[in-house]
């Protein structure tokens, strides 16, 4: 068939076969999908166990770990921990978490393997681009786990000059592994941003017949936000760790003034370490709303579907996306108040930052109002949804005592930051992608999960992560400071010990219970139930073709879109859901 | 399960409350003014936010408690929302948000923005990998020049001997500080970047390599307090640590005239 | 269920795929996130430069002549891609060849003249630890180099394909196209930055 007919019409390209071609070299959007899922798996193995690493030196900081001393020669003498290897836990743990899961499963993993199919596409706009984003994914993940074995970089996901760049007489770690880890960041970078135009290009160009904006899901503003986000945040990063690389090893002068180590001058040009931090956190703060706002967008579609109610003030709810998206690009400077910027600066930073609250705030009272008058169906994916309103809350929350300066100068820093950060992103994001999880497991491999061990996986989580991330804050309004690799040393913080083993025990136990959701997901691979098309009696189109959908989305049909996405318990209706496809009549407020 | 999950949302808020309220692990007792001021605005944060959190996660407790499925066939309310609803807690947010913002400027200000009293005594403070050291301008009350190439020797300060007015100046691992009187802090760091933090005082800066920043409190209450590292800076961050040693102003002055000379 | 049925692929499983209109939004977008890594980059300039210049370390030195030639050819090597299209448009294929073979070697000139520009730098002993303003120079036009390079590519890829391309099927032919013109207004900023703000 030749390229020669009309821009609008329909080209086409074949199912592939051969192993290669279908699970590895796959240009299927669904595929593709799944790679970036199993990828945040292992990071986030990964990650936890660094955690787990982490939570036992600071509860036993004196203890002996024989096992770990001989699997990690270099990070342990005579079996105790060494500070530097335990700083490189907490880097490599960050970086691991912030970019190879926060950033990947929501949107690399669920963004790519629905929202094709939710705006009624047969795949992405762009599949061999979207194919090279997942493998440039993988190639950087390969490069962070190197940094970690060589002797990973001891500077924290933040980096921050001239510890990072002033190269290794700053201390152990800060050589090889250093420049791995940028690398391996600046390598995540641009398959981010190649992943971005994808998502971008498909949500405005590949909408079918129906699909207005006002009627996608709000999943799909979610993604759509966040590739935005991505697309202007992420060159920033990536010029910035070029800068970096070079100060390394070029003996450039972007972010390393002249500095005394030890008494040896490490000569430079005056450069300005604080530089660095503008341009690492005007690419951090939007990174934190990339990580949470496709988690938002699930809440709502699973709240919504579970309450049998249609979200409640969905225009606002886009809006707010939009919004949040918007105005975290104007708050980097709330991560720099005692930076040595201008204080002036500082406030208006502040004052902004607070603003960024309302949003949020109204993210929040319109699923509460969602759920008020619902028939709330109790099963996992729901759980999940509802665990990341009451985290978002509770995390959120915590942003109002950190956007204001003057707080912020006793909590910078501290275990509040540490607290915060973790029950929004490393908690209420989580919670968001194991709903992903249990919502969209049946379509993506067409069998059910067990919903007994998904009860019980959910409340020793959700017991769990409130018991470790919320003394956080207790610890941190005591004055207890972060990155700090035992509590050994300071007088004012020695009657902290006993919070410090509580978290840590709840930490052990809280990590071992995801071990009920790793079998619960090979079991149900294996030999759970078969799942039907809709069994969870959802409006949006991937719950319109079969579990797993076919190869191009919807059997070679072309789907119409009738009315919005949420169009639950309608008056008079035939059952208590429509699906978007379904020309049956809804009221005029269901756009 | 809807009303376990209801019943931990309930168990949270009051384990939350009683914790704050208990106050179990306190931070160190402010001991200056702009630390006292600090507390009242953690304060008022904390009812503000206190608020919010009870009432949001007792609503969402209370909702699945009372909205489960119900028996078959019964559906839920039909809305989409209530845009009248919508404006009033948008306002009320938008408020409740910025006033308390407005307020947390005015200590900020304080600190940052406003000229540090003229008797104020003047200490310069140099961080590095991992110990802090303590200058101060001695009985003289001028403090001596930074000889930058004097740090070739990593236990020096610094201080130029060839400027008269370092004769008498004081390095000392320790800050010592008279009650009730302003102390200008000039910060610097040899190395990487280090945070000067007093938890007693409510006070923290980064010390910049290549940066002088100057930052100042005045103590009102005679102790010992610790003083430790808050920006990741090394292997050993975590043992950065020293203590700002409030005297009565006697005892200062007798300090100051007994280490004269002493760097 | 109802879906209403446009066309009918014959039911083998074969993708609706997307449309000239989504390879230029694609391609608008990423030229969108190569602003970004370049406002990161001046903005960064910017700063150091204040910077610097308070504490003289801002050093001063000429730009290479060769910068103002390089510039002229990738000029013209825009001008050169626009008559390619036109010659497309009008189902001129010998012509449309020509003109982008001539391009791609403007711009492979373009490369050379950097090069050369890099090469008269170190000959005054000017590399990129030198200080910060030559820091600044060697990364900003290495960066936009690369970025070049990428084109160069692109243009190859479109030459040795030209014979597939017609009035209505030249989706790779427009989309390169709008990177090339970026990447040369993209250097005529960079140019005048590293001449003017000093």
């Amino acid at each position: 068939m030749s390229d020669t007919h009309a821009e609008g019409a329909v080209h086409h390209h074949q199912p592939p076969s051969g192993f290669i071609r279908k699970y590895i070299f796959s240009i299927d959007h669904k595929v593709i999908g799944i790679q970036y899922w199993c990828l945040a798996l292992f990071a986030v193995t990964f990650g936890m166990l660094l955690s787990l690493m982490m939570r036992l030196k600071l509860a036993w900081p004196n203890a002996k770990w024989t096992m770990l001393g001989t699997l990690f020669p270099n990070g342990f003498q005579d079996g105790v921990m060494k500070p530097e290897f335990y700083l490189s836990l907490l880097t490599i743990h960050g970086t691991m978490m912030v970019f190879f899961v926060l950033t990947t499963a929501p949107q690399g993993g669920f963004g790519n393997y629905f929202l094709p199919i939710q705006i009624g596409a047969d795949d992405m706009a762009f599949p061999r681009l979207n194919m090279m984003s997942f493998w440039v994914t993988f190639v950087g993940l390969v490069f962070m786990v190197a940094s970690f074995f060589v002797g990973g970089p001891i500077g924290g996901w933040t980096g921050y000059a001239p510890l990072s760049s002033a190269g290794v007489v700053t201390g152990p770690g800060q050589g090889l592994g250093v420049d791995l880890w940028i690398i391996s960041i600046a390598i995540f970078c641009i398959a981010s941003l190649l992943g971005a135009l994808n998502f971008i290009t498909t949500t405005l160009n590949m909408r079918v017949k129906g699909m207005s904006l006002m009627r996608m899901p709000l999943t799909c503003w979610a993604w759509f936000t966040t590739a935005i986000l991505s697309l202007l945040s992420f060159p920033v990063l990536l010029g910035a760790g070029l800068l970096l690389l070079l100060d390394r090893n070029a003996g450039t002068s972007f972010f390393t003034p002249s500095i005394w180590v030890t008494g040896v001058l490490q000569k430079h040009q005056g450069g300005s370490p604080i530089l660095w931090q503008h341009l690492f956190w005007f690419f951090g703060h939007p990174e934190v709303y990339i990580a949470i706002l496709p988690g938002m967008g699930l809440a709502s579609q699973v709240l919504s579907t579970f309450a049998r109610k249609p979200i409640f003030g969905y225009r606002a709810m886009a809006y707010a996306i939009l919004a949040i998206g918007l105005l975290g690009f104007f708050v980097w400077g709330h991560h720099m108040f005692i930076s040595g910027m201008n204080p002036s600066t500082g406030l208006v930073f502040s004052l902004i930052t607070l603003t960024i609250g309302v949003p949020s705030a109204i993210k929040t009272f319109n699923w509460l109002g969602t759920l008020w008058g619902a028939k709330i169906r109790f099963q996992s994916p729901m759980l999940f949804a509802v665990g990341f309103v009451s985290l978002f809350v509770s995390g959120g929350l915590g942003g109002i005592f950190l956007g204001q300066t003057s707080i912020d100068l006793f909590l910078h820093d501290t275990y509040f930051v540490v607290g915060h950060f973790h029950l929004i992103m490393g908690v209420a994001a989580i919670f968001g992608m194991f709903a992903g999880t249990y919502y969209w497991f049946p379509k993506m491999f067409g069998k059910m999960m067990n919903e007994g061990l998904a009860k019980v996986h959910f409340t020793i989580t959700f017991i769990g992560v409130y018991c470790i991330f919320l003394p956080m804050h207790l610890l941190g309004m005591a004055g207890q400071p972060r990155r700090y690799a035992q509590f050994t040393e300071l007088p004012y913080l020695q009657h902290l010990e006993p919070l410090n083993l509580f978290l840590s025990i709840a930490a052990i136990v809280t990590i071992s219970a995801q071990l009920i959701f790793f079998v619960n997901l090979a079991y149900s691979l294996l030999k759970g139930p078969k799942a039907a098309d809709n069994p969870w009696e959802s409006t949006t189109l991937e719950w319109s073709v079969p579990s797993p959908p076919p190869f191009d989305n919807f059997g070679g049909k072309i789907p119409v879109v009738y009315h919005g996405p949420y169009e639950y318990s309608v008056p008079g209706a035939a059952e208590d859901f429509i699906m978007q496809t379904s020309p049956e009549t809804v009221p005029a407020s269901g756009h | 399960m809807g009303r376990i999950i209801g019943a931990l949302l309930f168990i949270l808020t009051i384990l939350s409350v009683v914790f704050v309220v208990m106050n179990y692990w306190p931070p160190p007792e402010a001991v200056n003014g702009m630390g006292h001021a600090i507390d009242a605005q953690f304060a008022r944060t904390m009812v503000v936010v206190g608020v919010a959190f009870i009432l949001a996660q007792v609503a969402l407790g209370y909702i699945l408690f009372r909205f489960g499925a119900g028996k078959k066939g019964e559906r839920a309310a039909y809305s989409h929302g209530n845009n009248r609803l919508e404006v009033v807690w948008t306002i009320v947010t938008a408020v409740v948000f910025v006033t308390l913002g407005v307020m947390a400027q005015k200590v900020w200000a304080e600190l940052h923005l406003s000229a540090i009293p003229a008797d104020a005594i003047t200490y310069e403070v140099t961080a590095q990998q991992f110990v802090w050291k303590f200058h101060h301008a001695g009985p003289d009350g001028k403090v001596g020049k930074l000889n930058m190439d004097l740090w070739k020797d990593p236990d020096s300060f610094g201080v130029d001997d060839r400027d008269p007015d370092a004769k008498d100046d004081i390095v000392s691992a320790t800050m010592v500080v008279p009650v009730n009187r302003p102390v200008r802090v000039v910060l610097r760091s040899k190395d990487v970047i280090h945070s000067f933090f007093v938890p007693a005082f409510r006070l923290k800066q980064d010390a910049v390599p290549g940066m002088t920043i100057t930052i100042h409190f005045t103590a009102d209450k005679i102790g010992e307090y610790d003083l430790t590292c808050a920006e990741l800076c090394g292997m050993f961050h975590y043992n950065m640590k020293s203590k700002v040693i409030v005297k009565s102003e006697q005892d200062y002055q007798k300090w100051v005239a007994d280490m004269a000379g002493n760097h | 269920m109802a879906t209403a049925v446009i066309t009918k692929p014959g039911d083998d499983g074969s993708k609706r795929k997307a449309t000239l209109d989504a390879y230029k939004l694609g391609m608008w977008l990423g030229v969108g996130g190569i602003t970004m890594l370049f406002a990161a980059l001046t903005s960064a300039y910017v700063v150091r430069f204040g910077e610097a210049q308070a504490n003289n370390e801002w050093a001063i030195f000429s730009l290479p002549r060769v910068i103002w030639v390089s510039t002229i050819i990738l000029i013209a090597s825009s001008v050169t891609f626009e008559l390619a299209r036109r010659a497309l448009k009008n189902g001129n294929t010998q012509a449309f060849g020509s003109w982008i073979a001539i391009t791609a070697v403007l711009g492979i000139g373009f490369l050379a003249g950097q090069l050369m520009a890099w090469q008269q730098l170190r000959a005054q002993n000017v590399f990129i630890s030198s200080d910060p303003h030559s820091g600044f120079f060697y990364v900003l036009t290495g960066t936009h180099g690369v970025h070049l390079i990428c084109g160069v590519l692109g243009l190859l890829f479109v030459a040795i394909r030209r014979n597939r391309y017609s009035a209505t099927s030249r989706t790779a032919v427009e989309v390169t196209a709008i990177y090339w013109h970026f990447m040369d207004g993209l250097w005529v900023y960079l140019f005048l930055l590293l001449s003017f703000w000093r």
